[in-house]
């Protein structure tokens, strides 16, 4: 990581923790922001959360690696997580898989390689009268049929045009 | 279908200001003589649970809210908090002013995320209001407010000890219980926590009285009860139902007519099976916080099983063994029964594993997972033992007691 970089990520922590307070009970509501907002929660930054709170940096690790949504790895910046437990599988949930599989070219937990998509499951998320349903991000999509699946990532992709666009704005 | 629930006909406000015209004491006396047990499962009396706190010593108290609704099947509390959120907010409310607690706090699992919005405004409607804050509803010296905390992708943290180590900046870890979260809860102090349905019921026994709560159900399961039905019927949905309704009448009301089976109460619940259909849904007989998911003819229940059990291997805490080896043992032995190579006596012994989890595991999670397994291998057998696998069986090792 360049210095600048590691800067900016240790700015960022340093105003979350000013904001939400240098507390334990402010620990995890930290990492779901910097999780959220650089896709993954770094070595470097569990050191940087652990000194702000004054906790040894293995607590962080324990509580990273304790949540599903919490990782240490990078992740894409769409995470997709398709239900795969017993009312969404009954209505179709593995049809659903094998067309997210063959349109993002990555099996469930890994990521495309340009780093846009990460392809995981989800254990039941509150949708199971309108199965098969996944979350996208924060955004949840139900009675999913593998034929929508081409939408519903068609739709991601758009958002990455804006995004570029914005940042190019945003430079000028 | 949402309309047939009671909460939309309850005039939003009515109950908490009902409540705050009466004593402590009197709103803890009438939620007690409704009757009514906690929606999210376990279904412990809610008098009891604010008494407790209510009595317990501590200069700050907290109260609650449980909207983790992890359990596989369950998603009425989705439904109220998107429909009815400012119910459930005035049962937090009262059970503030009822426990002596400042502090509200709804933990709001992962993936509901989107609806975080949604409750921030309702929130902020309700301060603007001055229904929260100092001198709350109007009512001097009482001061109560409300903030949302996130969970973060852990079944586990629904168990009320495991929410409040998460909501504390911890892993989601069950604690030893005694002590209980009612004097011993977050931050160590005394904290009702409360299901989200259990809250939005209690503003509605205020608003019409216990008697009016009471009318419906049994002796033991007073008043309504929301159910999520998924599965293999004609209109899943969220319904609402007096508790004690007989399976086969809930199956007439949403379609599922001619199912094999039933499962009541999620992954953690038990397997039903048509024979005892005429079984009713209560704490007395079937329990369940809420889930329904309906087993048509052509379900391979073994299937149903091993979905149930990779959820548990996966959600474990791993804290205690019973849990984290029992549930990895059934997996396994769900693999052998689908591949035709499980012997009767091998069967056995897994079944009396899954009770020795049931009495050895340090919280509900292991307590219940083998729940399922059981109650499909006693009922199912003929289903799921000497199954024949795709292909040839002769190259493969048999039990030596194979049957
Ligand atoms: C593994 C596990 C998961 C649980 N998940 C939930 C849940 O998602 N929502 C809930 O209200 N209660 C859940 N419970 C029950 C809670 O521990 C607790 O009993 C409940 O929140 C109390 O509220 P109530 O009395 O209003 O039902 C869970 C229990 C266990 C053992
Ligand atoms: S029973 Fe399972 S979930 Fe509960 S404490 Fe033990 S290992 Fe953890
Ligand atoms: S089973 Fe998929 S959302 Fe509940």
């Amino acid at each position: 990581m360049l210095v600048t970089e590691r800067e900016r990520l240790r700015d960022d922590i340093q105003a979350m923790a000013d904001r939400m307070g240098r507390k334990r009970d402010a620990l995890i509501p930290i990492l779901q922001e910097v999780q959220t907002k650089h896709q993954q929660i770094s070595d470097y930054a569990m050191q940087v959360v652990a000194d702000l709170l004054d906790i040894h940096p293995v607590e962080v690790y324990s509580v990273v690696s304790f949540y599903s949504f919490l990782d240490n790895k990078p992740k894409g910046r769409f995470v997709v997580r398709l239900c795969r437990t017993i009312s969404c599988d009954m209505a179709g949930k593995e049809a659903v898989a094998r067309q997210l599989m063959n349109d993002l070219g990555v099996c469930f937990g890994e990521s495309t390689k340009d780093g846009k998509f990460t392809l995981d499951w989800a254990n039941c998320i509150g949708m199971c009268d309108q199965g098969p349903a996944l979350l996208v991000n924060e955004q949840v999509h139900t009675k999913v049929t593998p034929e929508g699946v081409h939408e519903i990532l068609e739709a991601c992709r758009k958002t990455f045009g804006v995004y570029a666009q914005e940042k190019k704005e945003e430079r000028a | 279908m949402t309309a047939k629930i009671t909460f939309a006909t309850i005039e939003a406000g009515a109950g908490l200001k009902a409540a705050l015209g009466k004593g402590r004491a009197d709103i803890i006396g009438e939620l007690s003589a409704s009757g009514i047990k906690g929606r999210g499962g376990a279904g412990f009396p809610v008098g009891v649970k604010w008494n407790l706190c209510a009595a317990a010593r501590g200069e700050s108290k907290y109260v609650v809210c449980n909207a983790d609704e992890g359990e596989p099947g369950t998603f009425k509390d989705r439904v109220i908090l998107m429909e009815h959120a400012d119910l459930v907010f005035e049962g937090m409310t009262i059970g503030g002013y009822a426990t002596g607690a400042r502090e509200g706090i709804v933990y709001l699992r992962g993936e509901y995320a989107y609806m975080r919005a949604h409750l921030e405004a309702v929130l902020a409607k309700r301060r603007e209001k001055k229904l929260l804050g100092k001198n709350a509803a109007g009512k001097q010296g009482f001061e109560f407010d409300i903030r949302i905390q996130m969970g973060s992708g852990a079944y586990v943290c629904g168990e009320e000890t495991a929410l409040i180590e998460s909501l504390e900046g911890h892993r989601g870890e069950p604690r030893n219980r005694p002590p209980f979260p009612v004097d011993t809860g977050y931050m160590g102090r005394p904290t009702v926590v409360n299901n989200v349905e259990t809250l939005a019921w209690v503003a509605c026994i205020m608003a019409k009285g216990a008697g009016w709560f009471k009318s419906v159900g049994t002796e033991k399961s007073t008043g309504l009860k929301l159910f999520s039905v998924s599965g293999d019927c004609k209109n899943p949905g969220v319904y609402e139902f007096p508790m004690g309704i007989t399976i086969s009448k809930l199956m007439q009301e949403v379609g599922g007519e001619g199912a094999k089976a039933v499962q009541v109460g999620g992954a953690s619940g038990h397997c039903v099976p048509a024979a005892d259909f005429g079984r009713t849904i209560a704490f007395e007989d079937i329990s369940t916080g809420g889930s329904i998911i309906v087993f048509g003819k052509g379900r391979d229940m073994l299937a149903v099983a091993r979905n149930f059990l990779d959820f548990f291997v996966e959600e474990s805490c791993g804290q205690c063994t019973p849990c984290r080896e029992g549930n990895h043992k059934l997996l396994e032995g769900v693999t052998m029964l689908a591949e035709g190579r499980c012997s009767m006596a091998y069967l056995k012994e897994l079944m009396s594993l899954g009770e020795t989890m049931q009495l050895a595991s340090k919280c509900g999670l292991g307590q219940s997972s083998s729940n399922a397994f059981l109650s499909i291998v006693k009922n199912f057998k003929d289903e799921i033992m000497g199954r024949a696998t795709q292909g040839s069986l002769t190259h493969r090792r048999q039990g030596a007691d194979h049957g």
